[in-house]
């Protein structure tokens, strides 16, 4: 008899591509032969249109970014951008910088936790970690008066102040969080049908993820404990006591757990934030106008993806002459299409979900 | 108390029908009429309560509530929505196999409905008491099989073809085990006929003699009507809806409506295998019969909606590989260690 491979085109419309991510398989019965990924549907151009916009203009764009942990990329570009006018941020602002990164970054876990429960079949455990993910949503939509795009960052500081309201909800949350996080291991980790669906699939060898730059969870699900807030302290992370948690395997179940242990450490670096949150301006002394030297700057933040990178190249004009952005989930895409070779078409979405890509980040 | 509303009402008809001249023959033909209208308007209107139940189910594992604006409670809320997909446009897309594609949909609500003739509903309120009874469901239900293929197949679509050959192999894995953990309860009984199965369960309920095969038969049920872990069918997250996944309007929720008709089957069948049937648990016989069996009946659609709703999906190998290498056997060693029970038992004379 004979049989032969077709063409199955999965996305940009699929409930599991996390977006308009759009993959092309190549499939001998379920078993992929071939992948290729088809990024760029939600291209808009940010780094095109920050060329006609003033510094502080820009950093809206970042928001749209990775629209999960837009904090994190507000951080990443400010951040370049401090860097190339040399910059001293206040001690308070940076602490603030802390407290609505890692709040942000756990809203990000959160939801990659909660959609690879979906991912692997089970819905309720997406409900569960949106519910909470609310709380955190609260808590920086009282910060930055919006829920999902902040622009909460300046350049030299932050926006605003901390209001004093802001405390009292984020305490109980910081001290509910474990006992949460044991609910999503009850409920999601422990499962048997999860265990055998993740364990062992699509595995990510610590060569091939440093060989394909690989970052952030992806990575470091691979055992390799590579965390910018550890190996290269940015802002005040060097003060802070945090394990950084790594996987053994490099498999979907690997990575998938270092998030969650990611949120559980992060709510350690919030706490210890706030009991160390020093007094003082939360503004750097800024010109009116901001007009970096001519010359070009590169700064990385941990984002929740992985690292982000941006890069900043000034003419000495009031607009940027190039703002590039080093997308951690378009980076750790880079190796999909390798890596879902031999898998069913259940373990690609699988895959696909443990890398916790977010479309807007990947496009850009 | 209402123990014999029902069959009151049959045996009032038959009264009527004869006081009125109609011959016997003729008059046992419209009983049966009557109680085959009354069993396919029970099934289809309970399947709309069932919809609701799973969403209020499903949202309070969820930490939701669930809908609650149409009607009081939200009752009224699946009403609503068939009423909106009978309004909704059926798609028919271009290059599909015209005559299947549409005959798939309404072709699904028959093996449901067929093995409904022979449940009983209560003492003496089987439609039809077969002699092969539980033959007679088991051979029905296998043929929803090749209506599911037929929707995949017809679909023009690789989504659908896929789901379409994944519901021939898990179909085709798990009647096996089925079957088999049936044959455990048909070897105690020494019967096909589900009354009598159901009337030797006066003293125990077969659930406690056959513990393995009411699990194997639950598991492969599950698997049966294609519900979580076993959704590969439809994997939504997968292959967006299966071999569902071109229609729209109606033709999507008569496969919808089918899948709650099947999963009444298997919860009706596990009832009668091994949870007495309509008999009253420790003799409390102050609720009719009938509501003995809905009340394990649902007992055990609850436990299908919180399975569903708390367990991921499993992928296809390892369905298959379940299937052969754990079911299979297990329910085999079922039938090997009841037959040699069963010896043992009549050699010690009990």
């Amino acid at each position: 008899m004979k049989t032969q491979t077709y063409v199955l085109n999965m996305g940009p419309q699929h409930p599991s591509t996390h977006g308009v991510f759009r993959i092309i398989l190549e499939l001998d019965g379920e078993v992929v032969v071939k992948a290729t990924s088809v990024p760029g549907y939600l291209h808009r151009g940010i780094e095109k249109l920050a060329e006609a916009r003033t510094y502080t203009q820009v950093i809206p764009y970042t928001d749209r970014m990775d629209y999960l942990a837009s904090m994190l990329m507000n951080w990443g570009y400010v951040a370049a951008v401090e860097k190339l006018m040399g910059i001293e941020v206040p001690e308070r602002a940076e602490y603030i910088r802390v407290i609505v990164g890692e709040l942000s970054r756990i809203a990000s876990h959160l939801v990659a936790v909660g959609t690879y429960s979906v991912d692997i079949g089970g819905f309720t455990g997406f409900l569960y970690c949106f519910r909470d993910r609310e709380r955190v949503l609260d808590l920086l939509e009282m910060v930055s008066g919006s829920r999902m795009t902040f622009s909460y960052f300046r350049i030299g500081g932050v926006a605003d102040d901390l209001p004093p309201e802001f405390f009292p909800p984020l305490e109980k949350f910081l001290k509910d969080l474990p006992s949460l996080c044991d609910e999503y291991d009850g409920l999601i980790t422990g499962n048997e049908i999860f265990q055998a669906r993740t364990k062992y699939v699509g595995i990510i060898t610590p060569e091939m993820g440093i060989n394909y730059s690989l970052t952030g969870p992806v990575l470091r699900g691979s055992g390799i404990p590579y965390d910018l807030r550890k190996v290269r302290p940015y802002g005040v992370y060097d003060r802070f006591d945090f394990e950084v948690p790594v996987g053994k395997n490099g498999d979907c179940f690997d990575r998938f757990v270092c998030r969650i242990k990611e949120i559980r450490q992060s709510a350690r670096i919030i706490q210890q934030a706030i009991e160390g949150l020093p007094e003082g301006p939360i503004m750097a002394k800024m010109p009116k106008v901001i007009k970096p030297p001519a010359g070009e700057a590169y700064a990385e933040i941990e984002s929740s993806k992985g690292v982000l990178g941006c890069y900043v190249v000034s003419d000495g004009s009031p607009k940027p002459y190039r703002v590039h952005f080093r997308r951690p989930s378009f980076i750790n895409l880079g190796y999909l299409d390798e890596l879902l070779v031999g898998w069913k078409i259940a373990d690609v979405i699988a895959i696909l979900g443990s890398l916790d890509i977010v479309l807007g980040e990947v496009d850009c | 108390m209402g123990e014999n509303i029902f069959t009151g009402i049959a045996a009032g008809l038959r009264t009527i029908l004869a006081g009125a001249g109609v011959p016997p023959l003729a008059s046992e033909f419209i009983v049966m009429l009557v109680k085959l209208v009354a069993v396919i308007v029970f099934v289809s209107l309970n399947v709309i309560w069932l919809v609701y139940m799973e969403r209020k189910v499903c949202a309070y594992i969820q930490c939701r509530i669930g809908p609650n604006r149409v009607g009081p409670k939200g009752l009224l809320q699946t009403v609503a929505d068939v009423v909106k997909l009978l309004a909704k446009e059926i798609i028919i897309p271009r290059r599909v196999d015209k005559v299947v594609y549409l005959a798939a949909p309404i072709l699904v609500f028959v093996p449901p409905m067929m093995a409904f003739a022979v449940i009983p509903w209560g003492e003496g309120m089987a439609p039809i008491d077969l002699n092969i009874g539980v033959f007679y469901v088991l051979a029905v239900a296998s043929l929803s099989t090749i209506i599911f293929w037929m929707g995949g197949w017809s679909s023009n679509n690789k989504y659908s073809l896929v789901g379409g050959m994944r519901v021939v192999a898990q179909m085709v894995s798990y009647e096996l085990p089925l079957v088999l953990s049936l044959l455990g309860v048909i070897m105690l009984t020494g019967t096909l006929s589900i009354t009598e199965i159901v009337n030797a369960q006066r003293g125990t309920w077969f659930i406690f003699a056959q513990p393995l095969a009411f699990l194997i038969y639950f598991i492969a049920g599950v698997s049966e009507v294609n519900r979580t872990p076993f959704d590969l069918v439809e994997g939504e997250s997968e292959i967006i809806a299966g071999p569902y996944t071109e229609y729209s309007g109606m033709g999507y929720a008569m496969y919808m409506l089918a899948e709650y008709g099947s999963m009444m089957v298997i919860s009706c069948m596990c009832t009668i295998m091994f949870l007495g049937g309509w008999l009253a648990p420790f003799g409390w016989t102050f609720l009719p019969s009938w509501f003995w069996f809905f009340i394990k009946v649902y007992a055990m659609i609850f436990i299908f909606m919180w399975i569903r709703w708390t367990y991921p999906r499993i992928r296809v190998d390892q369905l298959m590989a379940f299937g052969w290498k754990v079911l299979v056997p297990l329910s085999l060693a079922n039938i090997f260690v009841t037959g040699v029970g069963m010896y043992i038992y009549r050699a010690i004379g009990w």
